[in-house]
């Protein structure tokens, strides 16, 4: 699109321009020379970012499908706590969340003495599992009430149609309802993703070292404002194009196809 | 005490009545005792805190005491938002590529405390395969990262000591680095007390550990240095510094 010869109309010329000399700016007058002797630093910081968004996606997904699925058709005693959880965890911030289990349950485990010699204890006593953690319970908060919809929304005949045929539930549920629910989600779960991203330098609170902690170690280490912040979001920006890149490559793979 | 309080206020009203001009004198936002720390009220009090109405009422400035955030306190200066640093900013070659200093107006040693029971040292054998907690930006993380990064097993960085304090006391650091009066103080806490002790003071290294702690002030304002400067004098020589001092620390905090 951008190479075509229609794309480039004269205002689009102009906000070009207006981009280049910002960054030629940005480039040239601004103090870059810290650049180096952080760079492993933030490269590890970046690396930490994308895994523990990463996981804290995949894990909270997995965990959203049973709550979204208990919310929609599940008996009371497994509707009530789901719906529970979805509303203390969206209803109370990712802070709160993350500092009770930080600084709460993790102060606990040191006074317990088989937790302390325990084998587990050298990774209890680091800060990313309880971060991981908080995130992970957030997304699935989060997610558990898109899945309720989404299974909500499959249209009935599928599920009598797949009834009517003998099809047994739980095959039901892993060929027509599960895959027609997610691909209803895909559009959603594409800007839950980047808010997700964006609820990441939250971990930095509890010493895990991403690549927002990073640039406030060079904002502290350095007393520059400016260019590590705008460094930064430039960082975030480029995360994010690649997370809405895979999500439309996921929608564009499979068509609705709903009969 | 109660003359020396009501005196205070005297001359700060006296003073402020006679100067326009306000000296915006920035504290660390982060409770740092006993220098500085907000009562149940939210007013902020300490020794550092008594100190800067004395300094200043030595050199005659009409104060204003600042809280700012410790990790922007000197773009917080540089940029006009307050005229001095009195947060236990210690005078380091860094610093001075940025900002100025007045006189110390104290020093004090650098120690090394973690849990009971442990054996450890304040040299880099002693903290070998350690976990060691600092707060971020001061002389003792750049200490830390100077003498102890090749033997330590980590160097966790904090934004405030409290929080290195607290994962002491979690287990998740296996010591901590910082200034001997406000390690004292939390040793002096219930917390503090059941966990920890202090493991003695670290080598003296002037190019980290720098040369006491002064007023922080922007670069150029010598006549602004030359009243802290007196200020700071005449509290030492009058005695009002020894009288400060007393309640808080048991012996003088000025050093050699």
């Amino acid at each position: 699109m951008i190479l075509s010869r229609a794309f480039w109309q004269p205002h689009r010329i102009v906000m070009a321009l207006v981009v280049l000399a910002i960054v030629l700016w940005c480039a040239l007058s601004l103090r870059w020379d810290w650049v180096p002797k952080y760079a492993p630093m933030a490269a590890l910081g970046l690396w930490r970012t994308i895994w523990i968004l990463a996981l804290s996606i995949l894990f909270g997904l997995l965990l959203a499908i049973p709550l979204g699925l208990a919310q929609a058709v599940g008996p009371w005693f497994l509707a009530w706590p789901a719906r529970a959880f979805c509303t203390v965890i969206r209803g109370t911030p990712l802070l709160l969340q993350l500092w009770l289990l930080y600084y709460g349950l993790g102060s606990l485990f040191p006074q317990i003495p088989w937790i302390r010699q325990s084998d587990l204890w050298p990774i209890l006593r680091q800060a990313w599992p309880y971060g991981l953690l908080a995130l992970t319970l957030s997304f699935a908060g989060y997610e558990g009430e898109v899945m309720r919809g989404a299974f909500k929304g499959v249209p009935k005949g599928q599920l009598e149609a797949a009834k009517a045929m003998g099809m047994p539930r739980l095959t039901t549920l892993r060929r027509i309802w599960l895959p027609q629910a997610l691909h209803r989600v895909l559009p959603t779960l594409g800007g839950e993703t980047v808010l997700q991203l964006k609820a990441t330098p939250l971990v930095a609170t509890i010493t895990v070292v991403d690549i927002y902690a990073v640039a406030s170690r060079v904002r502290q280490d350095t007393f520059l404002t400016y260019e590590p912040l705008l460094l930064l979001a430039v960082i975030y920006m480029a995360i994010t194009a690649v997370i809405v890149l895979i999500f439309r490559w996921f929608e564009n793979r499979r068509p609705a196809k709903v009969a | 005490m109660k003359k020396l309080a009501f005196g205070l206020i005297a001359g700060l009203l006296m003073s402020g009545a006679a100067m326009a001009e306000t000296v915006k004198v920035g504290i660390a936002a982060e409770p740092y005792p006993p220098f500085a720390s907000p009562d149940a009220s939210g007013k902020w009090t300490g020794w550092e805190v008594e100190m800067i109405g004395a300094v200043c009422k030595a050199a005659a400035l009409d104060c204003e005491v600042v809280p700012v955030a410790w990790d922007g306190i000197i773009p917080a200066l540089t940029s006009g938002q307050i005229d001095a640093i009195m947060a236990s900013m210690s005078i380091t070659e860094e610093r001075m590529k940025t900002i100025d200093f007045s006189n110390k107006y104290y020093n004090t040693p650098t120690v090394i405390v973690g849990p009971k029971g442990v054996e450890m040292a304040a040299t880099p054998e002693g903290l070998a395969g350690k976990i060691l907690g600092v707060q971020v930006s001061t002389i003792h993380e750049a200490y830390a990262q100077k003498h102890f990064a090749a033997t330590a097993g980590e160097i966790k960085v904090y934004q405030t000591q409290d929080e290195a304090n607290q994962d002491l006391v979690a287990g998740r650091i296996d010591a901590t680095q910082a200034d001997s009066i406000a390690l004292d103080a939390f040793l002096a806490t219930p917390e503090g007390a059941a966990c920890c002790e202090s493991k003695g003071a670290v080598a003296d290294d002037t190019d980290v550990l720098g040369l006491g702690v002064g007023v922080g002030l922007r670069k150029g304002e010598e006549a602004l240095k030359e009243k802290f400067n007196a200020g700071i004098a005449k509290v030492l020589e009058d005695g009002t510094y020894e009288a400060i001092s007393k309640p808080y620390f048991a012996s003088s905090i000025y050093g050699g």
